[in-house]
């Protein structure tokens, strides 16, 4: 007993020496299982939910000997996608072993920062419908367009318009006399060769020039000339007219970022959520587990049976839990059930507005993100 | 732009112009994880203005290199998360290829 090592020193009596080491519950190199919930998982409790900070400082841990740093490495090993649902307008999917910091600045940038072309100056020719001139035009700016960002540059406020920076549409409804109308989105027809509208020269000699340069059409792109740009959607509606009211304009729309306007948004919105994990703490049996089964609106939990009559409840669908805290209302329910959140498991659903497939929309996402990066690495050098 | 002092290149601000929590977020994660980093924050001085500043105090390193590992990291991070989503999508594709389908169809699950 006297030729233990002394670590630390607290002595209370001269013959009482201990090592720390030698205790059981301290295992090399691993959290205890408490530190381990509170690193992994975000109880939610029926008032609040508890450890919701990110112990990300590789130093935390220091004092119990565990290293909190992760390598490159680590992070590669761990990294998993699981893609649950893919369509051609949306798509749900998982993403395992990243963090919240980094999942958010992806919805950031998908929200703001990927670029799209949307409608941004309209000449009216002529209106003369109910919806004035100015409402028409921001309508005309919400209305998604079906073409790639990617094969346009911005338009700078000292540029001229030209077709590597413009798509240029033509609204043209009229509405016969003692009749209604709705004017639909699928009547913005794009105009490949440029505006139309002639300006009012100054000069009476001068060629009519018109509102943008066009040098050559951009239907002669490979891009466009199969597939032209449209409105992704048919049916939204423009306006309505009533009998001879009429409607001509032209509208022109550049490539901009959702920070500056949520029209340039190229998704109807992304979100995450964390997955969640229901664990019942003590055997749930009989009426209580039926009660169980009836509280949840979301049939997280299944009854089943464990012979000689008896029931027990069990959690069968975990994902499907939206936190609605029904399981824990009450007395004597928070012993039974635990809701919690997993820190590191993201089931991320990203909505296009049709611009570019989703995929393609999170994978530009984290292009940006690259850029940025390197952006910052740059100024530094 | 960097803010430190000239005899001791192991504490820094960095203040960085157009920049938010998007990017100074995910740069404050990685250098947390950095074991050469002893302290690591930003802030926001006023949110109209585009500027963000992150503090780093490492444990002997210069900070500028610190801060430029730690991105560099990020940005291999991001390569990663690409390549995986890029081939999950196409691992999802071949078994499910019947199931590209448009918006007037219903939600199906795997």
């Amino acid at each position: 007993m006297n030729e233990k090592e002394n670590k630390g020193g607290n002595n209370d009596e001269p013959n009482k020496k201990f090592s720390i080491w030698d205790l059981p519950d301290v295992p090399m190199g691993q959290l205890p299982p408490h530190l381990q919930l509170q690193k992994t998982r975000v109880v939610c409790k029926a008032d609040a939910p508890i450890h919701t900070d990110n112990i990300s400082y590789s130093g935390a841990y220091a004092s119990i000997g565990v290293d909190n740093s992760v390598h490159l490495d680590l992070f590669r090993d761990n990294f998993k996608v699981n893609v649950i649902r893919l369509t051609k307008e949306d798509m749900e999917f998982d993403m395992i072993g990243i963090d919240p910091a980094l999942a958010n600045a992806f919805r950031r940038i998908l929200i703001s920062e990927v670029p799209t072309m949307a409608i941004e100056k309209v000449l009216i020719a002529y209106n003369t419908s109910v919806v004035q001139d100015e409402v028409l035009a921001h309508r005309l700016g919400l209305v998604p367009l079906k073409a790639d960002p990617r094969l346009f540059e911005y338009l700078s406020a000292n540029d001229t318009p030209n077709e590597k920076n413009t798509i240029v549409f033509k609204l043209h409804a009229s509405c016969k006399r003692g009749e209604r109308r709705t004017v639909y989105s699928e009547e913005l027809k794009w105009l490949p060769k440029g505006s139309e509208l002639i300006k009012e020269a100054g000069q009476a000699d001068s060629k009519p020039t018109t509102y943008t340069s066009f040098t050559c059409s951009q239907d002669v792109l490979p891009e466009f000339s199969e597939d032209p740009i449209s409105p992704s959607e048919d049916k939204i509606i423009l306006a309505k007219l009533g009998s001879k009211q009429e409607i001509e304009l032209e509208a022109h729309a550049v490539k901009g970022l959702g920070k500056t306007h949520a029209k340039w948004s190229p998704v109807a919105t992304a979100w995450y959520r964390m997955l969640p994990e229901v664990v019942l703490l003590e055997d749930v049996e009989d009426e209580v587990a039926e009660e169980l089964v009836r509280r949840c609106p979301d049939k997280v939990f299944d009854i089943e049976d464990i012979g000689h009559g008896k029931k027990r409840a069990t959690v069968a669908r975990p994902r499907d839990c939206r936190l609605c805290r029904e399981c824990v209302r009450g007395e004597g329910w928070e012993e039974r059930v635990e809701l919690r959140r997993v820190k590191d498991h993201f089931i991320f659903t990203v909505e296009s507005t049709g611009v570019l497939p989703p995929e393609v929309l999170f994978t530009e996402a984290v292009k940006i993100l690259e850029e940025k990066c390197e952006r910052v690495i740059s100024e530094l050098s | 732009m960097e803010h430190g002092s000239l005899n001791d290149p192991s504490k820094a601000t960095f203040s960085f112009v157009d920049e938010d929590h998007t990017l100074a977020n995910s740069v404050r994660f990685c250098l947390n994880q950095d074991p050469r980093v002893s302290v690591c924050g930003y802030s926001i001085p006023h949110p109209s203005d585009a500027r963000v500043n992150i503090r780093i105090q490492t444990t002997g390193e210069p900070a500028r290199e610190v801060l430029k590992d730690g991105c560099q990291n990020l940005m291999l991070m991001c390569q990663h998360v690409r390549g995986t989503l890029d081939k999950a999508v196409a691992d999802f594709r071949m078994n499910n290829p019947t199931k590209m389908e448009t918006k007037s169809d219903s939600e199906m699950e795997t």
